[in-house]
C-alpha cells in the first residue's frame, strides 16, 4: 500500500515536470536573452537642424545634394516679391565616409564662400546594455570667401590677402532625442574669423586713414536647437546661436531661426523663417546682419536628396 | 520487488515523457522580407528570430525584433522603424500557432514534408489569423522549416504616403528559414 501511494506520488512529481516543460518556452527565451544596446536614430531628420549642424550623421556610402536658399528680407516688400527676387544660396555635396564621419563641400553666393567640413559622431545615444544619455558630435568646417578684391578699387592698394578670407569653426554638438516626438540639443561653438565688416568702417568713416587688411577675431558661441514632431513626416524646428557679447562682432546680431521639416521618401525638404543670410557656419554664426525685427525675416529652404553610391 | 517494479515504472514514465514531450527552438533563425514595386526593389534581413516548436503538438511560435532586420541603405532602415514599423511603440512581431500535420508526421525519419501553418501573427499591433503553406525538412533529427508568405501592409495598418507609392509594394513578401538547432 505504501508503495502504491509512492508511486502515485511519483507519477505526480513527473506530470509536474511535465508541466513545467510545457510552460511558455518562449517567455524563458525572452528572459534569458542577454540585454542588447539599442541606439537611437532619428534624434533629427536631417544633418542640419535648419543651417546648422545637427547630431545627426549620413550613413556609410551615402552622398547627399544639397541645395540651399536664403531669400531677401520680407520688408523688400511687393516690388521684390517679398524679397523672393533677391535669393542667396549654398550648394553642398555631403558625403558619409562611415557611419560615424561624414565629410562636405560646399559654394555659397553670400560673399562666394567656398567651405569644407567634417562631422565626427563619438557618442552615440542608447539604452539597454549599453546606457548613454547622449549623442555626442565633432564638427569641424573651414570657409575661404573669394569675394574681396585683391587690391582696393579707389587706391589700388593690396588689402587682403589668402589668411584673411579664411575661417575656421569648431563645434561640439550634443544632442538628446528625449521622447520620439521630441529632441533638443546644443552647441558650444568656437569661430576663428576675421572681422571685416569693423574695417570697413574705419575705412569709410576715415578715407585717409585706411586699415590694411582684417581684425582677427575669435568668437564663443552657444547654439541651442531642438525639434518637435507634428506627424510622422513633418517636424517642427528652432535654432538660436547666442555669441558671448565680449566676444561678438559689433554690429551683428545672433541667429535665429524657424522651420519646417517635411520628408517624402529619400527627399527632405526644410522650409524656414530666418534672420541669418549665410548658410555656412561661420556666417550663420558671426555674419548675420539683421534682427528679428520690422521685417527683417528671410525666407528660407534646403532640398536635401540622397544617393546611395558606396559599398554597404 | 514491488517497489523495484513500481520504481522501473516511474522511470519509464519520466523517459517516456521527455521523448513525446519535446520542445526544440532556435536563436537564429531568419525572416527576410521583400517588396517589389515600379521604381524599386526592397529587401531586408533579421537572422535574430527566436522560435519554439513543441513535438509532437506541432505548436510553433516566433518572436521577432523590428530593429534587428537590416538594410541595405541605412536610411530606408531609419524609415522602416520611425515611419512605417514604429518599432520604439511595437519592438516586436509574434506568431504563434500550429504546424497543422505535424502530429500525424514522423518527424524521426529524414525527409521533406509539405505542411500547412494557421495561427495569430501580430505585426505593427495588428493581430491577423494567417494561414501559410510551408515545407518541414528533417535531416538526422534536426527540423528545418522553410515558409513564404504575402503580408498586406494596409492588414497591419501600415500607411504608405501617396507620395512613395511606386517605392512600396502593398503587398510584401516574407520568407521564414528556422533550423530549430536546440532542444529541451
Amino acid at each position: 500500500m505504501k508503495q502504491i501511494k509512492l508511486f502515485i506520488l511519483l507519477l505526480f512529481l513527473c506530470a509536474k515536470l511535465y508541466a513545467q516543460d510545457t510552460t511558455d518556452l518562449m517567455s524563458q527565451l525572452e528572459k534569458q536573452e542577454p540585454l542588447k544596446t539599442n541606439y537611437t536614430f532619428a534624434t533629427f531628420k536631417s544633418t542640419r537642424i535648419i543651417t546648422g549642424h545637427s547630431v545627426e550623421n549620413i550613413g556609410k556610402g551615402v552622398l547627399d545634394l544639397r541645395i540651399l536658399h536664403r531669400f531677401a528680407p520680407l520688408n523688400r516688400g511687393i516690388y521684390d516679391f517679398f524679397g523672393l527676387d533677391i535669393a542667396s544660396m549654398r550648394l553642398g555635396l555631403d558625403y558619409g565616409i562611415t557611419n560615424n564621419l561624414m565629410i562636405g563641400i560646399g559654394h555659397s553666393t553670400w560673399q562666394k564662400t567656398y567651405d569644407a567640413f567634417f562631422k565626427l559622431k563619438i557618442l552615440r545615444q542608447s539604452s539597454g546594455a549599453r546606457n548613454m544619455p547622449v549623442t555626442l558630435s565633432f564638427m569641424s568646417s573651414i570657409a575661404i570667401r573669394t569675394d574681396l578684391a585683391k587690391k582696393d578699387t579707389l587706391n589700388q592698394r593690396i588689402i587682403t590677402d589668402i589668411s584673411d578670407k579664411t575661417s575656421y569653426v569648431n563645434q561640439l554638438i550634443i544632442g538628446r532625442k528625449f521622447s520620439p516626438g521630441f529632441s533638443l540639443q546644443i552647441m558650444p561653438t568656437y569661430i576663428f574669423h576675421h572681422n571685416r565688416i569693423d574695417s570697413i568702417n574705419t575705412y569709410t568713416k576715415n578715407k585717409n586713414n585706411i586699415i590694411y587688411g582684417q581684425k582677427r577675431k575669435n568668437t564663443f558661441a552657444m547654439g541651442i536647437g531642438g525639434r518637435v514632431k507634428v506627424s510622422k513626416r513633418v517636424h517642427i524646428t528652432a535654432e538660436y546661436y547666442y555669441q558671448l557679447p565680449d566676444t561678438k562682432p559689433s554690429i551683428k546680431f545672433n541667429s535665429v531661426s524657424l522651420g519646417v521639416d517635411i520628408e517624402t521618401g529619400g527627399h527632405v525638404f526644410q522650409l524656414h523663417l530666418t534672420n541669418s543670410n549665410g548658410m555656412t557656419e561661420k556666417s550663420l554664426i558671426t555674419d548675420t546682419d539683421d534682427k528679428w525685427k520690422d521685417g527683417y525675416i528671410r525666407i528660407g529652404f534646403n532640398i536635401s536628396r540622397v544617393f546611395n553610391v558606396g559599398k554597404h | 520487488m514491488k517497489t523495484r517494479i513500481l520504481f522501473i515504472l516511474t522511470l519509464l514514465t519520466i523517459i517516456d515523457l521527455s521523448i513525446t514531450a519535446q520542445k526544440v527552438y532556435t536563436k537564429n533563425g531568419s525572416i527576410s522580407f521583400f517588396s517589389k514595386a515600379p521604381l524599386e526593389n526592397i529587401s531586408a534581413v533579421n537572422n535574430q528570430v527566436m522560435s519554439t516548436l513543441s513535438l509532437p503538438g506541432g505548436e510553433l511560435q516566433f518572436s521577432v525584433l523590428i530593429n534587428a532586420f537590416h538594410f541595405k541603405k541605412s536610411q530606408m532602415e531609419e524609415h522602416f522603424n520611425e515611419n512605417y514599423m514604429e518599432s520604439n511603440k511595437y519592438p516586436k512581431a509574434i506568431f504563434k500557432g500550429k504546424i497543422n500535420e505535424l502530429s500525424k508526421m514522423n518527424v524521426t525519419s529524414d525527409g521533406s514534408y509539405p505542411v500547412q501553418v494557421s495561427g495569430e501573427i501580430t505585426i505593427h499591433g495588428v493581430t491577423k489569423t494567417i494561414t501559410a503553406s510551408g515545407i518541414i525538412t528533417v535531416k538526422s533529427a534536426v527540423i528545418t522549416a522553410k515558409s513564404t508568405f504575402p503580408v498586406k501592409l494596409a492588414d497591419h495598418n501600415i500607411s504608405i504616403p501617396k507620395i512613395v507609392k511606386s517605392n512600396i509594394a502593398e503587398v510584401i513578401d516574407v520568407t521564414v528559414t528556422c533550423t530549430y538547432n536546440q532542444k529541451i
